[in-house]
């Protein structure tokens, strides 16, 4: 189970791949699901041209590494990995990975969105966008993960 | 005693600052903390408050040489 923060840019295949070949042992693992969040160059309406993440060093790692604890309870997973962006970033720049793996799909694929969630609504993240006209706004709220957009 | 308080994000910029120790009396709620340091200024009531990496709520009482943090809602992912 592994919370990486990352200043700069990050690939998410890559990414996983490492984590594969360096944490899990060929034939124990029959699921892989992952989600990969990429930035966008729209939001609310508007152009936005580049992105700054901030975070709270100590109480992110520490809260996701308790969204992994929790998951672990509830699903039989074999690993999991999250990976999120923080600093400046642009439009289609890798902005967070989860990945699950476990003996079987149904729980690789139910852990990965509950940990998706429960990061989008409890790790201390903060979003500044950056407009065309160069003004700077925070994001005040994440879209409901379960709504039919 | 004293506490070591921090914003994040859209707090740090309307208080002016991201960082500060204070010196406190015993039994010290976060509301009371939030009271010394943003002076006049009410809390937001989405204000998310945080005890030592943990969350937490305004009742809280705070200890000596605890970390105690101020956020808006947070919007990772």
């Amino acid at each position: 189970m592994t919370v990486q923060i990352c200043k700069g840019a990050f690939d998410p295949w890559q990414s996983i791949q490492t984590h594969q070949r360096d944490n899990l042992t060929d034939g124990q693992y029959g699921a892989t699901a992952t989600f990969v969040g990429t930035m966008r160059d729209f939001n609310e309406g508007d152009d936005v041209c580049a992105m700054t993440l901030e975070h709270y060093p100590g109480m992110t790692e520490s809260q996701l590494e308790e969204i992994i604890a929790e998951s672990k309870a509830q699903w039989p997973l074999q690993d999991a990995l999250i990976v999120h962006r923080v600093g400046e970033m642009h439009p289609g720049e890798p902005i967070v990975l989860v990945a699950c793996w476990s003996a079987h799909r149904a729980a690789a694929f139910d852990a990965c969105r509950f940990l998706m969630e429960a990061l989008k609504s409890r790790a201390p993240f903060w979003k500044k966008e950056t407009l065309h006209d160069n003004s700077h706004r925070w994001v005040e709220k994440n879209t409901d993960g379960y709504s039919s957009h | 005693m004293s506490v070591n308080v921090k914003f994040f994000a859209s707090m740090r910029e309307t208080l002016g600052q991201s960082e500060l120790q204070i010196d406190i009396d015993t039994n010290q709620t976060v509301a009371g903390i939030w009271s010394r340091v943003a002076k006049d200024l009410p809390m937001p009531d989405n204000t998310v408050c945080a005890v030592n990496h943990t969350q937490a709520t305004p009742e809280t009482l705070v200890s000596d040489g605890d970390e105690v943090a101020f956020f808006p809602p947070v919007t990772g992912g």
